[in-house]
């Protein structure tokens, strides 16, 4: 859509325990803009809707190709990342730009995504291939397990499937589909394979994959689209076997 | 860890179990016999007859459906809180399955618990015989009636729904497909469950 301004209502927060606030701006439109290009408007000339000069909105980026996951935010309402969203191609007008609500506010459209990482400790989301003398190579990844694996493994860490999953919330201890999604992954892999009942382990106490509802928003937010209800219904399969062994080998 | 943390996984898992075996199967069994009232007074008193004069009969009450649904109750109303639901924002029809697997789930307890009380405790309590004619008189009240046709609805919703859900959290629907072939054949469950309960319950009052 062809417009000659740009109107941005953004919220906006200016400390991790302040207050949110609605900053609105008007940027002057130019074709093929994207939400990061917009952004670096108002930071180049932080003067707000009324004229008011205010500080420059700040958000994080890194890549500009959705790749790295730093960019995402709700663009009207709709959890992705400001690297991909066009402006030509959203007809709403303001558009409205909101941090994730699901991760603590550093600062406006900035957010902590540290919690993810720590999941993915928790989960063991890793291949263990150190030795102390030369372990040689490791098995291959079968072509057939690679081609669905390499799926699972574009996940950039976003956290739009939190964002987008109504047990992922303050109330729960739930890890959410992303870490989920890394442990099907690392229990796919021909040396991975090796730790996989300590994966397991890690996700059948509290806030593991029994926390799932199947919702199943994830599996629509998701940028990547990685089938995350797949991951999680194949989780279930290995946790119920795994469980079963675990209590009859008792 | 708490005896609660360290048993999360079975607890969850007899959670979704007690859902389908046995409450589930008990319900099949209750809508097919209720269904004998479209037979008239005398088959649907027969039917009654033959399940109180079950051997153990009081011991198959507490034990396969009091117990397991006290359990999937109490449980449930934990997993009913923890959402934080968001229907309007992910406007999607699995959220909105989601969403209504847990409203189902409240309206449901109410109307299993109304409906024990009225029609099976009252009646162990007073002594009252249940009958064809004393259910259609229980029924005659049209608010109740209204009352039976939701708790119905909500019942045959919540367990097709949740029979779709125990596929995918004991791992037997895996793929996306098979999601949904499933998804089908439990939303036609509901249909079929849902004309079979109000066929029996308009029997009542007919």
């Amino acid at each position: 859509m062809t417009r000659e301004y740009i109107h941005l209502k953004i919220k906006r927060q200016d400390n991790p325990d302040s207050a949110p606030y609605w900053e609105e701006f008007k940027v002057p439109y130019k074709p093929n803009m994207n939400v990061v290009s917009v952004l670096m408007e108002i930071r180049k000339n932080p003067v707000n809707a009324n004229g008011q000069k205010t500080t420059p909105v700040v958000w994080e980026c890194n890549c500009l190709e959705e790749v790295c996951g730093a960019c995402s935010m709700r663009i009207n309402g709709v959890p992705r990342q400001a690297c991909s969203a066009l402006i030509d191609k959203i007809d709403k007008s303001p558009i409205i730009l909101e941090p994730l609500s699901k991760f603590p506010v550093i600062r406006d459209l900035q957010i902590d995504r540290q919690i993810m990482f720590d999941y993915l400790k928790k989960v063991k989301a890793w291949v263990n291939v150190d030795g102390s003398w030369d372990l040689g190579p490791g098995p291959l990844f079968p072509e057939k397990t690679r081609q669905w694996a390499y799926q699972l493994s574009r996940c950039m860490t976003c956290g739009c499937c939190l964002e987008s999953c109504p047990n992922y919330n303050e109330k729960s201890a739930f890890i959410g589909p992303q870490a989920l999604n890394q442990v099907r992954l690392f229990n796919a892999h021909p040396i991975g394979k090796m730790d996989k009942e300590k994966r397991l382990d890690a996700i059948m106490g509290p806030g593991g994959i029994t926390e799932c509802g199947n919702a199943q928003n994830c599996a629509k937010a998701c940028p990547k689209e990685i089938p995350l209800t797949v991951s999680i219904a194949d989780l279930n399969k290995q946790t119920v076997l795994y469980g079963l062994k675990r209590w009859l080998y008792k | 860890m708490s005896l609660f943390e360290k048993n999360h996984f079975f607890i969850r898992k007899l959670h979704s179990l007690f859902g389908v075996i046995p409450i589930g199967l008990f319900l099949l069994e209750h809508l097919y016999t209720n269904s004998f009232a479209n037979q008239g007074p005398e088959s649907y008193n027969a039917k009654v007859e033959f399940l109180q004069s079950l051997s153990y009969v009081l011991y198959i009450e507490i034990f396969l459906i009091i117990l397991p649904i006290i359990f999937h109750g109490l449980y449930g109303l934990y997993v009913v809180y923890i959402a934080k639901n968001n229907v309007l924002q992910y406007n999607y029809y699995r959220n909105w399955a989601f969403y209504l697997q847990r409203v189902t789930a409240v309206v449901t307890l109410v109307f299993v618990l109304y409906h024990l009380w009225a029609l099976r405790i009252s009646s162990a309590l007073y002594g009252t015989e249940v009958t064809f004619a004393s259910v259609a008189e229980h029924l005659s009240n049209p608010w109740i009636f209204a009352f039976y046709v939701i708790g119905l609805l909500a019942s045959t919703f919540h367990f097709a729904n949740g029979l779709w859900a125990f596929l995918i959290n004991w791992g037997i629907a895996v793929g996306v497909k098979a999601q949904q072939v499933f998804g089908w054949i439990t939303g036609f469950i509901f249909v079929i469950l849902s004309v079979m309960g109000l066929q029996a319950l308009f029997a009542f009052v007919a």
